[in-house]
């Protein structure tokens, strides 16, 4: 296990420089078409097409080099024996209907070794572009070979599908699991939440770091890392969010960026005086970030005008859950997305809104992406599946534990319009948000609502609920839900297609999924320690009746077999195509150039250097750390070259309109409906 | 100060009385356009109709059935205003008289009080040179440059005693007259509770300083840094967070300087959501474009600096023109404040440093004449509403402003749609140096002004009288502006949920620093417990609106008087597909 996890960090060492060097040499590269969201994903051609011989004719598909190279893999140490002994057992249950296993405890024995290789069976297989019948085989965690009539070793465990569809696990790409919060821990440690995951036919979690204010970034994400890897159950990675800026944060985030496998960071637009940023600070970390590769996530909400509605509502003596609702209107949620976009657009910098709970942020991000804007939009379980009624039940602890920012929305259609846009694709990646605070630790607010722990459950029912209620009711197919659970963020995080995908070289985690199956949510029985869960009554059609991850099975008949601590940290590179290809397209046209004139040598007046002086003066103290930074942005792209060397601004070529500046047509156009003339 | 016969102080023999009939006029308000005569006397319209009955030897005028409409109202100057020691070149005799010439028969100029200095004493400033100084009727915006008690205070007299109901804040200008999201939260508040109007100078500061140093840093001195670090959706994220202000505090609104599209956009779609929201793009805005700011001339590009910005996209004035025919923007200002190019070569060597500001007042009217109705997107009484009577409506002034009608001040226009004229800084009325509509071919011009029942403007020649100009004093709660708010505080009010008390266990919390906003928030706004909702306010709020009384149904458990109320219109729908 160790060893397995110490072989893909030394991989992605390797990797590491390519990546950061592929902007220089991007040249090189045939150029590729791409747009929208599915943009294609440099390298992923060859994995993701089946390979068509190998499927017509069998034979030919065992000559790949992997699965020779996987043929000699298998036989190391005690294993043979074992092997020996479910070989006949496969052989003799080889035309039976279901899989072929024998029980759980059986399984749990076998844990390493055997269960290493499985044979996924007459499955239909669903990737974000297309469905097709195919056999898959796995070793060692990984995919190894697609087709039909697979040559594959004896002696291997074999999972018949059915026809039923094999889709990539499911990739949460927010939680929040043993968070602390004043003392106190949330409920659903690393071992509950991610065993949650699973359950819920999640096999990658993205949990959020939050260093306290004033502490350090890498202290704060080696803790996070060091709780993870000792409960895991699935692979996780971590996004770091940004509570405070100053030079020294900034050299943190460089050091996560480039060394320890964070390409994501999130800043709040809220908390005022607590985790807030101001606009300057914002820019900056935009500018910082945009230049380094990373993705900026944004907690949107305008914390200084819900400071003050709180406040309203105290003096008003409203003091229950409502309050949190009735201080953090729709409208405030929405005006922080667009500063966020604005900010973005400026700083030239991709942007992904985490929680977006109301119809108006998801319009503002859906209007921005047809201006042109690289922002990314993330509903979570909670804004896709209820609403924020619940606020105002008469039961204290069931309203509290709807409180989250931002919160639900009032409006009982949004969770049907936040689906609709998600299947539309102008959201495109589904998180949950998982943050459950038991009863009691919700009653740290019971006189005063600001005071309760925010957060909702969601990780184990993200899956079902999204096929309940996109899939189920038509808005979107199959493959849709497959790009909105894993394979965006996968995109987003770099990791495609190591995850997110279904090919051969892929990661093992896999899910059988069953349309059919019906399951009513219920705190009794859901797999987070939380009292009380959000969904409670909901009946969800669609689940995973198996849960593959690693390359092994953790849900099968209903039955959950984890393991705490096989997660591991699967570390993300900066510069994911997804998000940056357009990016560095639009560096090298934001370009801007002075023009030359001669020196104006008439009068001028005297002037009092008064208050009302340029801006630009008073605002250094802010931001210490400017030059630096441009440095770093020569180095890092090459590509956008020396703006000196591309062109002196001579007085023949210089433009008298912009030319140089972006007022580059966004993609698709500017829409000019109103123009009579 | 105020009073009507000013024959007294310059002895202009021209007027001959008081007493003044235009015969055979079309009559043109923003509803309708008749064919009257029209008699007036001591300022004031007496009778409107066919075969009037006047007194005998009052002078007449044949308008031959050209239009007569009520005279311009430009509701954005700045005359004489103070910059770092110096005083745009344009003090409220220049700027009247040019504001005359263009048909424009008020003015309402900004009062821009220094930070740290009383409200009250600028204004008392301004009145001071305006009164001595200015050749039309007036009217004063005060602009809120800071934040505390005693601003508030002051303000609440500007409403109260001096005739004051609008109020404008910056959003930009950074550590100079900017207010955080806060601050404008309580202004509004304060703006909501007096019944005045909520200006706001609409660019993201912070953005902009930001902008500001990058484009200084890559050596970007001249003009052109300017609007390259104003991008226009900077001016649009302003624009949005001061509507989403708006809302939270149920406030009206007023965009002054509508300069791009997106802006535009940004306040036609808050309007099809039901904000009470008015936009104000200028004369620049509707006429020119922001091209000119790479000109090589830096004087000529220097004239062109205002904040926001001309766009450069060139289509800008087209679609402005566009939204401000179909009623999405509703009011026209002019933003006229001008310096001499050795003013603004203060900046020869930092754009930051140019002062700024456009000329317009003049050429207001004749311009939107040109884009708009001469190319078929407005009619004339639309011109009208936009060039006086919606700016009469909103800042309470109508009927006495407007419109023609009898009992209506005698500030008239005979406009002429056929006269062709080229604007040029040789026979402008201003006295800058350039005119940024330098060469612009316009149609239509006033034929004959008259103001305060005397002409002023009379076959090409201008008589005017420094200092008998009157200020208007505004009453608050203009009924255009705060029917929809007053209707809508009613339904504001929130309840709590009444719940048995919570008896669970309850996790100990250690005292980390993690306490809620609150608190916290209290240090930063000094003016807290009267502003946003503290009881004083809100007394003050309840005996301004009577209406809004106890509830019947104030038991009621549940949200039903939530605002979640949908807006006037409805909510649009249209991708719901389940």
């Amino acid at each position: 296990m160790a060893e397995r996890k110490r072989n893909w960090d030394t991989e992605n060492d390797d990797d590491l420089p390519v990546y950061l060097a592929r902007p220089g040499t991007a040249d090189q590269v045939p150029r590729q078409k791409y747009g929208g969201m599915f943009c294609n994903v440099e390298g992923a051609y060859e994995s993701k097409t089946i390979d068509f011989d190998a499927l017509n004719v069998g034979q030919r598909g065992n000559r790949t080099p992997r699965t020779a190279k996987s043929g000699t893999s298998c036989s190391p140490t005690s294993a043979s024996s074992q092997c020996k002994e479910s070989t006949w057992y496969d052989m003799k249950d080889s035309g039976a209907e279901i899989k072929t296993t024998r029980g759980k405890e059986f399984l749990q024995n076998l844990g390493d070794d055997k269960s290493d290789r499985l044979l996924v069976k007459g499955g239909r297989i669903v990737n974000d572009d297309q469905s097709f019948y195919a056999d898959i085989y796995m070793e060692d965690g990984v995919i190894k070979q697609i087709g039909d009539n697979l040559i594959v070793p004896g002696g291997i465990k074999t999972v018949e599908a059915n026809g039923k569809m094999v889709i990539p696990g499911g990739i949460d790409i927010h939680t929040h699991f043993q968070m602390p919060y004043r003392g106190t821990t949330t409920v659903d440690d690393f071992s509950q939440g991610s065993k949650a995951a699973l359950a819920g036919g999640t096999t990658m979690i993205v949990d959020h770091v939050i260093p306290e204010p004033g502490s350090s970034l890498i202290e704060a994400f080696e803790q996070w890392r060091n709780w993870a890897d000792e409960k895991t159950c699935c692979d996780y990675s971590l996004h770091v969010d940004i509570t405070h800026w100053n030079d020294r944060v900034k050299q943190e985030v460089d050091i996560l960026l480039k060394e320890k496998g964070v390409n994501s960071f999130q800043v709040y637009m809220a908390y005022k005086d607590f985790y807030q940023m101001s606009n300057s600070e914002l820019y900056e970390i935009f500018t910082f970030l945009g230049e380094m590769g990373g993705i900026v996530q944004v907690h949107a909400e305008n914390g200084e005008i819900i400071a003050e509605e709180q406040a309203r509502m105290l003096e008003m003596g409203i003091t229950g859950p409502e309050g949190h609702v009735l201080s953090r209107p729709e409208e405030l949620e929405a005006e922080a997305v667009f500063r966020a976009i604005t900010i973005a657009s400026q700083t030239n910098c991709p942007l992904y809104v985490t929680r977006v709970m109301s119809k108006s942020a998801a319009d503002i991000i859906s209007q921005a992406r047809k201006k042109g804007n690289v922002v990314f939009g993330e509903p979570i379980t909670a804004s896709l599946g209820t609403d924020g009624t619940h606020y105002w039940s008469k039961n204290w602890a069931k309203a509290a534990s709807f409180v989250t920012s931002p919160p639900l929305s009032p409006d009982p259609t949004t969770p049907d319009y936040l689906n609709t846009l998600l299947a539309s694709g102008d959201l495109n990646i589904t998180g949950s948000a998982h943050c459950t605070f038991s009863v009691a630790q919700k009653a740290i607010g019971k006189d005063d609502f600001t005071q309760i722990p925010e957060g909702v459950n969601g990780v184990e029912e993200r899956m079902s609920l999204i096929w309940e209620k996109a899939v189920t009711t038509g808005k979107m197919d199959e493959n849709m839900f497959v790009a909105v659970t894993s394979t965006n963020a996968a995109k987003i995080l770099n990791l495609y297609p190591r995850k997110g995908r279904l090919a051969v070289g892929s990661d093992a985690d896999l899910v059988i999924w069953d349309p059919d199956t019906v399951r009513t949510v219920t705190a009794k029985t859901h797999n987070s320690a939380a009292e009380y869960n959000v969904f409670e009554g909901m009946e969800l059609r669609g689940g995973p009746s198996v849960v593959i991850c690693q390359g092994k099975l953790v849900l099968e008949d209903g039955g959950l077999h984890v393991t705490p601590g096989v997660g591991r940290f699967i570390p993300c590179t900066p510069f994911p195509d997804y998000a940056y290809k357009r990016v560095k397209a639009r560096k090298q046209l934001a370009v801007l150039r002075a023009v030359p004139r001669g020196m104006y040598d008439g009068p001028v007046s005297d002037f009092s250097p008064l208050s009302r002086g340029g801006t630009p003066s008073a605002s250094a103290r802010t931001s210490p750390t400017k030059q630096p930074v441009r440095n770093l942005h020569h180095s890092a792209f090459s590509l956008a070259g020396n703006p000196a060397q591309r062109g002196p601004p001579t007085t023949e070529d210089l433009p008298i309109r912009p030319a140089g500046r972006r007022i580059v047509v966004p993609p698709g156009g500017r829409s000019n409906i109103t123009s009579l003339s | 100060m105020s009073g009507q016969g000013y024959q007294g102080k310059k002895n202009i023999p021209r007027i001959t009385s008081d007493r003044l009939l235009i015969k055979g006029a079309k009559i043109v308000n923003d509803d309708q356009s008749f064919c009257a005569d029209i008699y007036m006397e001591d300022g004031h319209i007496k009778q409107i109709g066919e075969n009037l009955i006047v007194p005998g030897g009052v002078k007449t005028i044949d308008a031959h059935g050209r239009m007569l409409m009520p005279g311009g109202i430009d509701v954005h100057t700045r005359f004489q205003m103070p910059d770092r020691g110096m005083t745009s070149v344009d003090d409220f005799y220049q700027g009247t008289r040019a504001a005359l010439a263009g048909g424009t028969t008020m003015i309402i100029d900004h009062v821009v009080p220094e930070p740290g200095a009383s409200l009250l004493s600028a204004f008392e400033q301004w009145r001071e040179w305006a009164d001595s100084k200015s050749c039309c009727d007036y009217s004063l915006h005060v602009d809120i440059t800071e934040w505390h008690k005693g601003v508030q205070e002051e303000m609440e007299a500007l409403v109260k005693d001096h005739g004051v109901n609008s109020f404008l804040v910056y959003l930009a200008y950074k550590d100079v007259f900017q207010l955080t999201d806060s601050q404008v939260y309580e202004v509004f508040s304060v703006i909501r509770d007096l019944g005045a109007i909520a200006q706001v100078h609409a660019e993201n500061g912070d953005i902009v300083a930001e902008e500001q140093r990058r484009i200084l840093e890559q050596g970007i001195s001249g003009p052109e840094g300017h609007v390259l670090s104003r991008p226009e959706e900077v001016e649009a994220e302003a624009v949005n967070r001061s509507v989403t202000v708006a809302n939270q505090t149920n406030c009206p609104l007023y965009i002054t300087k509508v300069m791009s599209k997106s802006a535009a956009d940004v306040i036609a779609q808050a309007r099809k959501k039901g904000t009470v929201v008015y936009g104000e793009p200028i004369t620049a805005s509707l006429g020119t474009d922001g091209s000119h700011y790479w000109s090589k001339n830096w004087a000529k590009a220097a004239a062109f600096i205002t904040s926001p910005p001309l766009s450069p996209d060139p289509t800008t004035p087209d679609y402005l023109n566009s939204l401000l025919s179909c009623g999405d923007l509703q009011v026209t200002g002019s933003a006229h404040c001008t310096f001499n190019t050795a003013q603004r070569a203060v900046g020869k060597d930092d754009f930051t440093l140019i002062p700024e500001g456009t000329n317009g007042t003049e050429e207001r009217m004749s311009l939107i004449w040109d884009k708009c109705v001469v190319t078929g997107k407005m009619d004339e009484n639309q011109f009208v509403a936009v060039t006086s009577t919606n700016a009469a409506k909103i800042f309470n002034l109508y009927p006495r402003k407007g419109r023609i009608a009898v009992g209506s001040d005698a500030d008239l226009v005979l406009w002429d749609p056929d006269v062709t004229k080229i604007i040029s800084a040789k026979s402008h009325n201003s006295n800058q140096e350039y005119n940024i509509f330098e060469g612009l071919e316009v149609r239509g011009a006033p034929l004959v002004v008259i103001s305060q029942g005397k002409i002023i403007l009379e076959e090409g020649s201008l008589h005017t009288t420094e200092g008998c100009g009157r200020f208007i004093g505004r009453k608050p709660f203009s009924d255009y502006v705060y029917k929809r708010i007053k209707a809508r505080s009613r339904l504001a009010e929130l309840r709590g949920v009444p719940r048995g008390l919570y008896d669970g266990p309850v996790c100990e919390v250690s005292v980390t620093p993690k306490t809620m906003t609150p608190a916290s928030s209290a240090k930063t706004s000094p003016a807290k417990q009267a502003a946003a909702g503290g009881q004083p306010v809100r007394n003050l709020h309840q005996s301004g609106f009577s209406l809004s009384g106890a509830q019947i149904d104030d038991n009621l458990p549940r949200r039903n008087t939530q605002r979640i109320v949908a807006p006037p219109g409805g909510r649009a729908n249209i991708t719901s597909l389940g």
